[in-house]
């Protein structure tokens, strides 16, 4: 068995059960859009308008928040020296670490993000697009967030710290899947945000692997 | 395959503070190099610095096979087991799947992993977790993997602090092996090391 399989495995077993895993994620994301209609009253009108934007912004902090251990339980037990030593690039490691990440939490919030959504007043219909965009979002979250939980490392309170490097860098994903999803709903074009969406998400899972690596380097350095 | 390691005129600096400056040494095929000096002289460093995973002030690392001069990234990517005072283990996970995943990723395989867990006396401890198993028997385990994963350099630092008389004598037969295969031993140690080992003394 390739070493990549073998990283692969490990990676899906650790993402599954790191900070309580995908269950733990998809209940912030359950209470944190409960909170809409708490807060802003329940008009279901007000609400319907509001539907796409609130999920989209709960499923940005659903997805950064088991972040943080990405690197960090590796870094602090030993085991990066030994990922740093092995058979693949550091850059490879660090990417198939966000895609486990991604396909443990991302995934599954993609796919209960269409559920509150409706829940709170968005037509039926949208839910493939809100489904895409969600899926794509999280590829970008979890290369993004990745690249801050690397550069957190070593660092005190690094949970805290990656959602402060990490937030402003995720404002062209949370535009454009905002943008998709709205234009979807009215009717207008909406290939050109999802595409921009599209273009971050790949250009994020291409580049930041890069910095994870030199941020992973000097951490143990 | 690593032949020689050449390690010449290197200086370390962590912090503000140069550790050693201007050291020379040399590990051949078959042998084994006991570091020692006193607390904070540098040795982790020194292995660290030989595992590439530290960048010295000055001078380098250099590795030679029978072909000549190997690049260093490829010689410690294929060529080198670094077990630190870390053990590099998932506390929750199960002492089995950690010891045949470090295998693997070195570039062993499963049969490999156990055959060296039981030679250690780790056979009955597979099924626990990690977290269960005391400071020596973790260690036992990590040090499984450079039984299972054949690689030729080995950079231990402490490898044996925390292991009783008879983890000790399994540990001392592993190595006179591997030194007998030529294999090479880079090893920091306060206690003598169950083997002949040359000493180099850092930072006296």
């Amino acid at each position: 068995m390739s070493a990549l399989t073998v990283l692969w495995r490990r990676e899906l077993a650790l993402a599954w059960g790191r900070g309580g895993g995908p269950l733990l994620a998809l209940g912030f994301f359950a209470a944190a859009s409960a909170m809409a209609p708490l807060a802003m009253g329940p008009s279901p009108a007000h609400l319907a308008a509001m539907a796409g934007g609130v999920t989209w912004v709960s499923l940005v902090l659903a997805n950064l928040l088991s972040l943080d251990r990405l690197f960090e339980r590796d870094y602090e037990d030993g085991a990066l020296d030994l990922l740093i030593l092995g058979p693949l690039p550091l850059e490879g490691v660090a990417a198939v670490k966000c895609l486990a990440q991604w396909l443990t939490t991302g995934a599954p919030l993609a796919l209960a993000a269409p559920l509150a959504a409706i829940a709170l007043g968005a037509p039926l219909a949208a839910a493939p697009m809100i489904v895409g965009a969600a899926t794509l979002g999280g590829i970008a979250f979890a290369f993004v967030g990745g690249a801050g939980a690397a550069l957190a490392l070593a660092s005190r309170r690094g949970g805290v710290l990656i959602a402060v490097i990490v937030l402003p860098l995720l404002v062209p994903p949370v535009i454009f899947g905002g943008a998709a999803v709205a234009a979807f709903q009215a009717g207008l074009p909406w290939r050109a945000p999802f595409a921009l969406l599209a273009a971050y998400a790949l250009a994020a899972a291409a580049l930041t692997p890069l910095a994870m690596a030199g941020a992973c380097r000097n951490a143990v350095s | 395959m690593i032949e020689r390691l050449d390690i010449e005129s290197l200086a370390i600096q962590r912090g503000e503070r140069v550790l050693f400056e201007g050291l020379n040494a040399q590990v051949a095929a078959g042998e084994a190099v006991a570091l020692t000096g006193a607390n904070g002289a540098g040795k982790t460093s020194l292995l660290r610095a030989a595992a590439g995973l530290i960048r010295p002030l000055a001078g380098r690392v250099r590795f030679f096979g029978a072909d000549g001069e190997i690049e260093a990234e490829a010689a410690r990517r294929g060529g080198c087991h670094l077990v630190g005072h870390q053990d590099g283990l998932k506390t929750h996970r199960v002492a089995g799947e950690e010891l045949v995943f470090q295998t693997r990723w070195s570039g062993g395989d499963e049969a490999a992993a156990l055959a060296a867990a039981e030679r250690l006396g780790l056979g009955r401890l597979l099924g626990l977790e990690v977290r269960m198993l005391s400071a020596g028997q973790r260690r036992s385990l990590a040090l499984a993997r450079l039984i299972a994963a054949k690689r030729p350099l080995w950079l231990l630092d402490e490898p044996l602090a925390p292991l009783d008389g008879r983890g000790r004598a399994r540990i001392g037969e592993a190595m006179g092996e591997h030194l007998r295969s030529g294999g090479l031993i880079l090893a920091a140690a306060h206690d003598p090391l169950p083997i002949a080992a040359r000493v180099v003394e850092i930072g006296g």
